[in-house]
């Protein structure tokens, strides 16, 4: 079939350029809010000589504010360090999982399956109030630990279901000609199939550690020492004072709070996709 | 296969080892984990045991606290069903849960129905298809939280950019009350929610059209099928599967939803955009009533639970088939 040229301007590229602007706006409106003198940025929206969508007098007056005058750059490091360690726990217990649910033959199999995968639909707001009880029962409290063990709840399901799919795929051949060769059980799970599994792994990883950079609620009721916050909570209960939004600030801190993840995602965009994609088949 | 084979080489020598009794012990190095039941079960323990610790625990301690009068500070006693009555008596609780209703409604069927048009555009090739889809993919990663700061900011009431954009095309004369407006604000959250997951239905959608065999479509236009028959009949069942699994996905994460709106209104303006998790989050934890607080977010729970149960007969019923 010929299309014609207006045709697929009009069902393709305009389409989709809006998408793309609707999609973007607001990362751009982060930028210019973040760079743009306090003088400008305050003035009403119907001011005569207001140009929203650019400035000429660019400032890294907010930036400076933010990583000097705030504890912002701890906030990024606890992040960093949550998201990290939490991704590693689960990781290797939802490969361990994963692998025996995907290869072995044990009663109950099935419905063990079927229960991570409901667990792995049980959403943080159902349970966060108790929790937040269990939390101080264990005397972790305003801990990272706090979030380390608790941030596994949703991880560990994912990367389980994630990995048994991906296990699913791995010829079982190949662990059997290894066994023949003289490897144990162990041994061709540790050194033949998980190798091989490394493209799963990634894709569970980056996916994990994104969810866990993303999480609130749970860091927002178990954390409460500013200097213990993570980005998201450091950004809505220290840069808001009383009914006061410093705007430049807040968009400065989004901004430096997404680019290390939009970074860590760039780099690995397919294994993301991929991670993604394997977490909704069924 | 070859844990039978080991079992039988353990016969053998416990048949030769019986006159002495001091080996009448299985060899020391017993392969343990050749056993696929010992070594399942080292292997599930640590997920399992930290899943019974932070989900199965939690949830019947939850259980526990919505049927008690517990608040900070006083341990509380079994109270039955009180917490609920009280809840169904609450307008604030009434008005929260029809709010969850509208906002799970819209936003999902926005996301669904502006993810496929995504998925559809991106599927045709094109110049640099990898650097859109991965921009497409932006909001989903970046933090909800961050990102609703800037949308907060987009409709901010003095400084609304989306004012100035909306006048200076001609479409308003006086400034639109995004926020401020019990109405606007949930619209203006329903956008926002469909902003930040219409990628995930975009991408998970392009995954499922790149499966689907051109032949059909070349088949079905053969036979005269124009473009949105092409559609109806061809690629909408072939999706079928992914987009039952994708719905449900986000109806919960939907549903269940705290940080956007928490972030945009905080459930104002007079809890116009008040949602069940925002409310059990606001008498629980701000107002230190537990449980109450547990309850309303236990009230969660049963709709949740039917979800997930249609998704599990939808996938039995596919490996069924």
């Amino acid at each position: 079939m010929i299309e014609t040229a207006w045709r697929k301007w009009i069902f393709f590229y305009i389409p989709l350029t809006l998408f793309l602007i609707g999609i973007l706006f607001p990362f751009y409106w982060m930028l210019i809010t973040a760079i743009r003198p306090d003088s400008e940025l305050y003035r009403a929206w119907r001011a005569v000589n207001n140009q929203p969508f650019w400035t000429l007098r660019p400032t890294f007056a907010h930036v400076e504010d933010l990583l000097a005058k705030t504890l912002f750059p701890r906030w990024l490091w606890n992040t960093f360090f949550i998201a990290l360690v939490s991704t590693i726990i689960s990781l290797f217990c939802g490969l361990l999982a994963g692998y025996a649910l995907a290869r072995l033959r044990f009663p109950m199999a099935g419905s063990l399956g079927t229960s991570i995968f409901v667990t792995y639909l049980v959403p943080p707001t159902l349970l966060f109030i108790p929790l937040a009880n269990i939390i101080r029962d264990f005397q972790v409290g305003d801990t990272p630990w706090a979030l380390i063990l608790t941030y596994p709840t949703f991880l560990i399901p994912f990367c389980t279901w994630l990995l048994m799919g991906y296990f699913r795929t791995i010829p079982r051949e190949l662990e059997e000609c290894a066994r023949i060769d003289g490897a144990t059980r162990v041994g061709a799970m540790l050194r033949i199939i998980f190798p091989l599994a490394i493209p799963g792994i990634l894709s569970a990883g980056i996916f994990a550690f994104t969810l866990s950079w993303n999480e609130f609620l749970y860091a927002l009721v178990f954390l409460s020492s500013p200097e213990r916050k993570t980005v998201s909570i450091g950004v809505v209960s220290e840069l808001i004072r009383g009914d006061i939004y410093f705007w430049g600030q807040l968009m400065a801190g989004a901004l430096l709070g997404s680019v290390p993840i939009a970074c860590i995602y760039s780099f690995f965009v397919e294994y993301y996709v991929s991670g993604l994609v394997g977490s909704v088949k069924g | 296969m070859n844990h039978q084979l080991a079992g039988d080489v353990r016969s053998v020598t416990d048949v030769t080892a019986l006159p002495h009794p001091r080996a009448s012990h299985p060899p020391a190095r017993v392969p343990l984990f050749e056993n696929e039941r010992v070594l399942a079960a080292v292997l599930l323990a640590p997920a399992i045991l930290l899943l019974l610790v932070f989900i199965a625990y939690p949830f019947l301690m939850g259980i526990w606290l919505a049927l008690s009068n517990t608040s900070v500070g006083n341990p509380g006693q079994f109270i039955g069903l009180a917490n609920f009555v009280k809840a169904w008596r609450d307008s604030i609780f009434r008005t929260a849960l029809a709010n969850t209703f509208i906002y799970t409604a819209w936003a999902t069927l926005l996301k669904l129905a502006l993810g496929m048009w995504l998925a559809i555009l991106l599927n045709r090739p094109f110049r640099a298809h990898r650097i859109v889809r991965a921009a497409v993919l932006l909001p989903f990663i970046v933090p909800t939280v961050l990102s609703t700061f800037a949308w907060k900011w987009m409709f901010d009431p003095t400084f609304s950019v989306l004012n100035w954009l909306l006048f200076h095309a001609g479409f308003i004369q006086d400034k639109l009350p995004f926020l401020s407006n019990g109405t606007y604000a949930m619209g203006c959250a329903i956008a926002v929610n469909t902003w930040r997951g219409m990628p995930f239905y975009a991408i998970s959608f392009l995954a499922g059209l790149q499966t689907i065999n051109p032949d059909l479509h070349e088949a079905a236009a053969l036979d005269g099928a124009n473009g949105r028959q092409r559609f109806w009949y061809v690629t909408w069942p072939l999706l079928m599967p992914v987009t039952v699994v994708v719905v449900v996905f986000s109806i919960i994460q939907t549903f269940a939803d705290f940080q956007l709106v928490y972030v945009l209104t905080g459930g104002g303006p007079a809890n116009a955009t008040q949602i069940l998790a925002t409310y059990a989050y606001q008498v629980g934890v701000a107002a230190g009533q537990l449980g109450q607080g547990a309850a309303i977010s236990l009230c969660m729970f049963p709709v949740l639970f039917v979800v997930v149960w249609i998704q599990l007969r939808y996938v039995r019923h596919l490996e069924g088939a």
